[in-house]
């Protein structure tokens, strides 16, 4: 570690012990005690809100513990900024990848740090330095590409990269697995294995289950801010970790019920479309959605689910192609339209596209019909009919919130994503197209999508379901199409899944080449 | 609770508080200048509340604030930045004029509905111009609706300089750029033996219109909604560019309003002094610092406009009788602008910030909840 910019310790045991952190009105750690030493994966497990960011933002400087201390190598440590955790030897890859898309690897590693031959760049020894770091632990990526043109898995790479070149010895990683491929994630875990090998201790912080006990040594789940249990992976099966999350029995996987099918609901014939950015992302699409079926959309982020999500709901316009909702050709409608022909949709960025931050639960619930019966006579409003209808789906969606006039921005994720599904579902769709609805949602709340999804798909509505969750996928899909650079590589049934296939086709290989 | 108590409050008073820091530096400038700034605050006062005279002015000064203001509550909720309220006075005060010019024999309450519907018409398209270019050629409404007003000012200038120049004036030599007097037919009626006209009381029938087309009807709730989120309205099915036309065509509507209540209730002509400030005295403007005032609630803009109309009208009676030069009262009233609208934005990041705080609770309320 010689080359190393800043003067390190070596970490070989870190210990928090006692650890509280109060927020006004919540106890966010409740007397934690962790620990991680060096050639150990120990993962931190939790539903959202058990104070699993809290520990690790306290673990990397970012909060101060009211109580409690942390100690590296048995001495007390005390950390005002990352700063001070990054010199102690700590380092964060963040969920969020933290990089300047302009610049190449080399340059995004030297960011920020000084340069041997001080105003001089030196960047061919920064470069050499990563070559070597990337050949140790398996991070294989060119230092002089810029950072815009590596896939997603890559850009990981490079922020791991980051985090060794500055020597770091104990890494927290934040979700690393959610952007994935599932053979991208073997790459991933072999990488991890090096990195303990070569003495490095990691906490893990992951919600999926078999990940989880795939990759750690010991596993710490938290909940309502304590410490629920410290278990050895070995001994732990999806069952139970799920039982310890939530303090009672889950189900991971929904019934998925026989369905007789129905007629083409939802029709997408050769749709192109471009991106934000102005560059085709969608490049002749072809999907088709029967009614009581749930076509699974599975692909790594980027590769154009979106902007399908968003011509198909009205949101953005098409190059070339068509869309058909039972038949009538629908391509390049209003959302106002095509909320007539009984279109459903749970958006993405359901902040952005879902609902008015500023505005009422109640607000919100009637947003898709405020101008239908009975929720208005002509242009007149009926508040005691909104009232009412509100009251109604606040209970029967469980939307947890103190009364329907609580703005909507006050209320956690889970429960605005409740009342998107209240609202769209209520509608009773024919066609539903449902974009990543269970994102950053916790276990139960995942429970409870999933299982409104299903009593969707049996009550005939065609569901079209954007995920890049491949579990989720698998659990809910009766067909599975795979995108890719927005191509669809191929559909695969439900019955004949192979999910190596799949992520070979996520990766970019077609159907055909796999067979 | 009481910190709740509190919390809520606080917002409520916050123009209140910025108004009265502004008249705390006001009076430092006052004092700066060699004036007693008690006897001149003292003079402000008894100006606009010292008598049934002077409360009627305030209340005429404050009935155009209303109507702009009004508007302005529509297109700010509406997510449109209308600062278009002079354009829209004057082509509302044009067109009234010149409809009650045309048919001056006809029965006096068909003219003055006529002249006042005019006055609207013209306002709500010299409004709904700016509309249409944001909505379809994506031309950003504040850039459009000041070049508006520039247009409306040269178009009243060459009118009143030519085609709907007072014969009387032509035939005088004076050549004064004004009308005829209107018909005294069209005089919109005195409600007690002061200037106050009607024009008062119907601005403030017209807030609680306002309120019930804002929170009661469904173009009220579409109009918020694009106001608060343009994507998520597109979602739920709103044709946001109709809408978002419809806001700013509604603000120019009831300026134009406004502009026809001045003519046919207070000058009983158009005339002009080059600018637009002859005519209006910037009640275009004065208007969005009303509604900003009133928390852009209609029903709120009414004792917000009262407020600037007091102090526009104290403020002329103070320069008289305090001998202060008028850039002084200038300087008053843009103070108030700055800090009521400075404490707004400052508001507004506050509740973000407490947003934020919120969101990185909400894991941990989250938690509570459950257990």
């Amino acid at each position: 570690m010689s080359t190393s910019i800043i003067e390190q310790v070596q970490v070989k045991e870190l210990v928090a012990r006692g650890i509280v952190k109060q927020f006004p009105g919540v106890l966010a750690s409740d007397h934690v005690n962790f620990d991680v030493h060096s050639g150990e994966i120990h993962t931190l497990l939790g539903e959202n809100g058990a104070g699993k960011s809290t520990l690790m933002k306290i673990l990397y400087g970012m909060y101060r513990p009211d109580a409690g201390e942390v100690l590296i190598n048995g001495t007390p440590v005390r950390f005002h900024s990352p700063l001070d955790a990054i010199r102690q030897g700590i380092g964060m890859v963040h969920q969020h990848f933290m990089l300047v898309p302009t610049f190449t690897v080399a340059e995004n590693v030297a960011l920020g740090l000084p340069s041997s031959r001080r105003v001089v760049l030196d960047l061919d020894i920064v470069s050499r330095r990563i070559e070597e770091l990337a050949k140790t632990y398996g991070l294989h990526v060119d230092p002089q590409a810029k950072v815009w043109q590596l896939s997603v898995g890559e850009q990981q790479r490079v922020e791991i990269l980051k985090v060794l070149y500055r020597g770091a010895s104990l890494l927290i990683l934040d979700e690393p697995t959610a952007v994935l491929t599932p053979q991208e994630v073997e790459e991933f875990s072999e990488t991890l294995r090096r990195m303990i090998n070569e003495g490095h201790a990691i906490v893990f912080i992951s919600h999926k289950l078999h990940e989880v006990l795939a990759l750690s040594d010991r596993i710490t789940v938290l909940r309502n801010g304590r410490v629920v249990d410290t278990v050895l992976a070995a001994d732990a099966t999806k069952e139970g970790l799920a039982r310890l999350m939530v303090g009672r029995e889950v189900i991971l996987q929904v019934e998925h019920p026989e369905v007789t099918y129905g007629d083409v609901r939802l029709a997408v014939h050769g749709l192109s479309a471009n991106g934000d950015s102005g560059l085709p992302a969608l490049r002749g699409v072809d999907l088709e959605v029967r009614a009581s079926e749930i076509l699974g959309l599975a692909g790594v982020s980027g590769n154009g689910q979106k902007e399908l999500a968003e011509v198909i709901a009205g949101m953005r316009s098409s190059t070339s192609g068509q869309v058909f909702f039972d038949g009538t050709d629908v391509t390049g409608s209003l959302p106002g339209k095509l909320l007539d022909h009984g279109l459903s949709y749970i958006p993405e960025e359901r902040m952005v596209d879902g609902t008015v931050r500023d505005f009422s639960v109640e607000e919100n619930l009637i947003l898709k019909d405020h101008h239908r019966q009975p929720y208005a006579h002509g242009v007149f409003m009926d508040f005691t009919k909104i009232a009412s209808e509100s009251d109604r789906l606040i209970e029967a969606f469980d939307i947890r919130t103190p009364s329907r006039h609580t703005p909507l921005k006050s209320l956690s994720g889970g429960n605005i994503q409740k009342l998107i599904l209240a609202r769209e579902l209520s509608r009773n769709p024919s066609v539903l197209v449902a974009a990543q609805p269970t994102r950053g949602l916790d276990v139960s709340a995942t429970e409870y999508v999933h299982r409104r999804l299903i009593e969707q798909r049996s009550a005939g509505t065609a569901t079209l379901l954007i995920s890049e969750d491949l579990d989720e996928i698998l659990n809910l899909a009766d067909r599975i199409a795979v995108i890719y650079e927005g191509r669809i590589m191929g559909i695969v049934e439900r019955g004949n899944v192979d999910v190596e296939q799949i992520g070979l086709m996520m990766a970019g290989v077609s159907e055909q080449t796999t067979k | 609770m009481n910190q709740r108590k509190m919390g809520d409050l606080l917002p409520r008073l916050i123009p209140i508080l910025a108004v009265l820091l502004a008249l705390l530096v006001g009076a430092v400038m006052l004092a700066l200048l060699g004036t007693n700034p008690w006897e001149a605050y003292r003079a402000l006062f008894i100006g606009a509340f010292g008598s049934t005279n002077a409360l009627a002015d305030t209340i005429v000064k404050a009935t155009p604030l209303l109507f702009v203001g009004l508007g302005i509550c529509i297109a700010f909720r509406g997510g449109v930045l209308n600062i278009g309220g002079e354009g829209q006075l004057v082509t509302g005060a044009i067109a009234a004029t010149a409809v009650a010019l045309a048919v001056p024999t006809w029965p006096g309450w068909i003219i003055v509905l006529m002249s006042l519907s005019a006055g609207m018409l013209a306002g709500a398209i010299w409004g709904g111009i700016a509309g249409l270019l944001k909505a379809h050629l994506n031309v950003n409404e504040i850039l459009s609706t000041i070049m508006l007003n520039y247009i409306a000012v040269f178009g009243m200038n060459y009118l009143l300089r030519g085609p709907m120049m007072d014969p009387l004036q032509i035939k005088l030599g004076s050549f004064t750029p004004q009308t005829a007097r209107l018909p005294r037919s069209v005089d919109l009626p005195r409600l007690i033996p002061t200037r106050l006209h009607l024009g008062a009381a119907i601005a403030v029938v017209l807030a609680f219109a306002v309120y019930v087309l804002l929170w009661r009807t469904t173009i009220g709730f579409r109009i918020r909604t694009v106001g608060k989120n343009l994507r998520a309205a597109l979602a739920a099915g709103i044709n946001t560019k109709r809408y978002m036309v419809l806001s700013l065509l509604l603000a120019g509507a009831f300026a134009g309003l406004g502009g026809a209540v001045e003519v046919l209730g207070l000058h009983h002509r158009m005339f002009t002094d080059g600018s637009a400030f002859g005519f209006t005295g910037s009640a275009g403007f004065n208007g969005i610092v009303a509604a900003l005032f009133g928390q852009l609630h209609p029903i709120g803009t009414i004792p917000a406009a009262f407020l600037l109309g007091a102090l526009l009208t104290g403020a002329n009676k103070m320069q008289r009788v305090m001998q202060v030069p008028s850039a002084l009262i200038g300087a008053l009233s843009g103070l108030i602008v700055l800090l009521v609208v400075g404490s707004e934005i400052f508001h507004r990041r506050q509740i973000r910030r407490a947003d934020k705080r919120n969101s990185e609770l909400e894991d941990a309320v989250d938690a509570k909840e459950d257990s």
